[in-house]
Order: structure tokens, then C-alpha cells, then sequence
């Protein structure tokens, strides 16, 4: 059954800035210039928009920040924070406000410095009164656990584990737009820096500075501007907890039904994408996430990525532009996932073009696998 | 804590006492963990403490890898309580690495962070 939504609103533009390091500059500074980016993609102004969707890592108010920076005094506002996964939920509230006609022209945007900055993940986000005496390392002592408790129910190996994160470079060897583009082998992993186990530093997503936008417009006008659109046919968003602690079932996260809704809203299956977008902020999401989504079946995720499956020339183009574990990982990579689906279909993509892609899915995850948020993208043949 | 009144302020006072109360639903009969002023599973606010068993097992467990001057590795887990509930903790006694899953326990009141902390051990037996 797919929603009145279906197809009714497009992203006409996309951009980037400050991936990798941007010395120098603050977040808000690489979030306007990704903004201006993607705007000049869209032949498009600032002054044009009046719809931004917007969440950063510093502040408790950042959508006003944002506008207050970037000059402008938006209708319609959305600040909705859950983590990494915000960018993807963000294409649902501005399809419905375009839809509504609350606003006309809708910019996505988000802006990280917190490689040049600090070296690590800033967060304004507090630790959970009951986790915090126990200093679980945040969030990779949370993913460690979901790794570990699907190696004993799955017999997942960390090999199958390296995999993921070497498939993830060979996609970024061919993207010029990569921050790791060096080689990598099932070794180099294995052999890495243990960080909890049973991940390793390298089966860990990049601290890296980098800000992306989207802009987005009804889709009644999406033909009018300079490049192909890719159209929003399905998005959905499920949440299963806050705290890792609070996770009923660790090898199933809530992307089951979140990707359940998104294909019902589409109308398509998972055999019908040409090109999937994952969160991979770490080794374990990848396989969590072909999993849940319906590539695979529940403990098959660690076989299907095994051997370059993954990578480039295998069976499924997975993060086709090297992912958060090789492309960029800025604090929060969720709207990294939409902009390389949109590429792919608007064929544009920095790396690996693949060709004639009709059909791509792009996933968030937020918080520890807390909140899981799906889309499909799909050119003008898909409508 | 003398006048403690909310769920986190009653859980905290009785570890401070070395005591682990659990939250138990009066309605659906349900224990949950933190506690709350609601039970999750039927939304009743009828909520009694009960003394903990004591008795659980290791639900999924992490090392945390720290360099030897800053203190060295921990362990990290996920425990669950015959109870039915889970909690975050850490197993001490053996070293971080022997920490497996499913691996039997018991609570004991301890110290984490300089708080008073449900911490656990390898069960005896
Ligand atoms: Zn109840």
C-alpha cells in the first residue's frame, strides 16, 4: 500500500563542503557552506528558501542558530534530534510541508569541525543516569555489545565483520571525495587497534570534519531545474530505545520496520534497489542493516558481505561512496547516506557511477541503534 | 536522601543502604528497570519495590580498551536479572576479557564513578 506521499516531493540539489578537515572553520561555517552548495546545485538562493531542516552536535537550538546564520526567516522549521538518523527523517516532515504548502523551497542541512576541533565525537548529549557510573565508551561500547551478542546467536565472525570495513574502502579508493583511500585488507583490520572488543579502530566509522545539504521542492516543479531530480517515493522512521541497556533483542534493530513502511510507501522491494546507503558508523550496522531491511535473512548478514560481496563489482552496491567507515563521518553521517543515493540516481555520484540506477534506498541510524529511519529514491521512470 | 519521594531518589537511598530494590507493577505484575513512575509494559501506576534476587546472567559484555597508565581495560555488560530485567554493569573479579555471555551472576553493592553501584560477580558453583 503506498501513501498519498508517494513521489509528491524531490531533491533538486545537493552539496557538500569541509569533508575531511576543515581548518579553520567553525560548524556553522561548513554548514553554510553546504547549504550555498547544494543551492548552486539547484540554481537556487538562499533567499529562496523559506523551509529548513536542521540539527547539529553543539547546541540545544541549532535549526535557530542556523537560520540566524545563514540570514533567514523560515516558515516552516523542523529541529526533530535523533542522532544520525535526523537527515534521513527530515525528507518525511518536508514532504509533508511541501506537500501542505508550508513552505516551497526546503533546505536539509548540517555542518560539522569536529576533526580540526577536538579529534573526537562532540555531543551536547548527556549520558543515561543509569549507564553513565559504568563509563561505557560512547557509542562504541554500545555497538561492541550488539556485535558480540550477534557473533554468539549467528556465529558472525570478525573476519565477516573486516569485511564490511574493507568493502567499504574499495568503494572509497575510486571516490576522489574519500578521507581513507588508502589500501585495506581483512588483515589490516584483525590486526588493528582492539577498541572494545570485538571491534577494532577500523571497524569504526572516521572522526572527520564535513557538512551536506538537500534542497528540496514540490514535485510539480522538480523538472524545472537544471539537473535530473531524484523523487522521495517512501520514507519511515521506527524507534526501539534510548539507552543500549534498553535494547530488547540486540541483533534486531528497529530498521525492520522502518524499512517495512518505507517499501510498503514505494511499492517496491529490497530486489528492486540498485544501490543501498547505509549508516555504517560501525562494522556491525552494515550486516545489522542488510539484515533488517530484507537483503538477507536475520544471521545471514555476516554471509552476505563476506569475500567482497559488498564492494565494488559484487552482488549488492552497498555505500557506494566509501561510507562513515571510509568516505566521511562528521558526527553524524545520515544525510551522507540521501546525498549518494540521490547522486547515484541523478548520476552525479563522485566515485562509482553505476549505471542507469532508477531505484535507491538510503538508511540513519541514530543514537546506540536507538532510532532507525529508511527512504527510497527514485528517478522520473519510478513515478 | 532522607525525604527521597521519586523512583530514581527511592532506588538510589536503598543502594546507598546497600540494598537493590526493583520496580514491580501492582497491575500486569511486570518488574522494569530504571525505574519510573510508570510501568512500560501496561502504562498501570501502581508500582511497589521489591529486594532484588540477586541472580542473573550476562546478557552481552564489551572490554573497554584503556592504556595501563590511565588504569587499564574494563569490562562493560548487560545483565539480566531472573527478574526479567536488564541493567548495565560491569563484572569484577575476573579479568574483563574472561566475561562471556550467558555467563551466570550475582549482584553485589559496590562503588562505580565514587557512587554507590549495582556491580556483579561470577556466581559460585
Ligand atoms: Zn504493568
Amino acid at each position: 500500500m503506498t501513501t498519498e506521499l508517494r513521489g509528491k516531493s524531490a531533491i533538486v540539489g545537493t552539496g557538500h563542503a569541509g569533508l575531511g578537515e576543515a581548518h579553520g572553520l567553525t560548524a556553522y561555517d561548513v554548514m553554510a557552506q553546504s547549504a550555498l552548495a547544494a543551492l548552486g546545485d539547484a540554481g537556487l538562493k538562499l533567499s529562496d528558501v523559506d523551509g529548513l531542516f536542521c540539527t547539529m552536535m553543539e547546541d540545544s537550538m541549532p535549526a535557530l542558530m542556523a537560520a540566524e546564520y545563514l540570514g533567514i526567516q523560515p516558515r516552516f522549521i523542523d529541529g526533530t534530534m535523533s542522532g544520525g538518523s535526523s537527515f534521513v527523517n527530515y525528507l518525511t516532515s518536508a514532504t509533508m510541508a511541501l506537500d501542505a504548502g508550508l513552505c516551497d523551497v526546503a533546505l536539509i542541512v548540517y555542518g560539522s569541525n569536529q576533526r580540526t576541533a577536538s579529534g573526537r565525537l562532540v555531543t551536547a548529549s548527556r549520558p543515561p543516569a543509569y549507564e553513565a557510573p559504568y563509563n561505557p565508551r560512547y557509542p562504541i561500547s554500545a555497538y561492541a555489545m550488539a556485535a558480540a551478542r550477534h557473533m554468539h546467536e549467528y556465529g558472525t565472525t570478525r573476519e565477516q565483520l573486516a569485511d564490511v570495513a574493507v568493502a567499504a574502502r574499495a568503494w572509497a579508493q575510486r571516490n576522489p571525495e574519500a578521507f581513507e583511500r588508502g589500501p585495506l585488507t581483512r588483515e589490516d583490520v584483525l590486526g588493528s587497534r582492539m577498541v572494545g572488543d570485538p571491534l577494532t579502530v577500523r571497524d569504526c566509522c572516521l572522526v572527520t570534519d564535513g557538512g551536506g545539504a538537500i534542497v528540496m521542492v514540490r514535485a510539480d516543479r522538480a523538472r524545472d531545474f537544471p539537473k535530473a531530480p531524484a523523487y522521495v517515493l517512501g520514507s519511515a522512521a521506527a524507534s526501539s530505545h534510548r539507552q543500549i541497556s534498553q535494547m530488547k533483542d540486540f541483533t534486531v534493530t528497529a530498521a525492520r520496520d522502518s524499512g517495512a513502511r518505507a517499501f510498503a510507501a514505494a511499492g517496491v522491494t529490497p530486489a528492486d534497489i540498485q544501490a543501498v546507503e547505509l549508516y555504517d558508523a560501525f562494522t556491525i550496522n552494515t550486516i545489522l542493516f542488510l539484515e533488517d531491511l530484507g537483503f538477507c535473512a536475520k544471521g545471514e548478514g555476516g554471509a552476505f558481505v563476506e569475500g567482497g560481496r559488498i564492494a565494488p563489482g559484487g552482488v549488492l552496491p552497498v555505500n557506494t561512496n566509501g561510507g562513515g567507515l571510509s568516505c566521511v563521518h562528521p558526527g553524524m553521517y545520515g544525510i551522507f547516506t540521501v546525498i549518494e543515493a540521490a547522486r547515484q540516481i541523478r548520476g552525479d555520484a563522485p566515485g562509482i557511477q553505476l549505471k542507469d540506477i532508477d531505484l535507491a534506498l538510503a538508511h540513519g541510524n541514530g543514537g546506540v541503534l536507538s532510532s532507525q529511519v529508511t527512504a527510497i529514491l527514485g528517478s522520473r521512470n519510478t513515478l | 536522601m532522607q525525604d527521597a519521594k521519586g523512583p530514581d531518589q527511592l532506588f538510589q537511598r536503598a543502594l546507598a543502604e546497600g540494598e537493590i530494590l526493583l520496580p514491580k507493577c501492582d497491575d500486569c505484575g511486570a518488574y522494569h528497570f530504571f525505574p519510573r513512575v510508570l510501568c512500560p509494559h501496561c502504562h498501570g501506576t501502581a508500582i511497589s519495590w521489591k529486594q532484588a534476587g540477586g541472580k542473573g546472567r550476562v546478557h552481552t559484555t564489551t572490554v573497554v580498551r584503556r592504556k595501563p597508565e590511565r588504569g587499564g581495560d574494563y569490562n562493560v555488560c548487560v545483565v539480566e536479572l531472573d527478574e526479567g530485567v536488564r541493567m548495565m554493569s560491569r563484572v569484577e573479579g575476573i579479568a574483563p576479557g574472561e566475561v562471556v555471555i550467558d555467563m551466570p551472576v550475582t549482584a553485589f553493592v559496590g562503588e562505580a564513578e565514587g557512587v554507590p553501584a549495582v556491580l556483579f560477580k561470577p556466581s559460585e558453583g
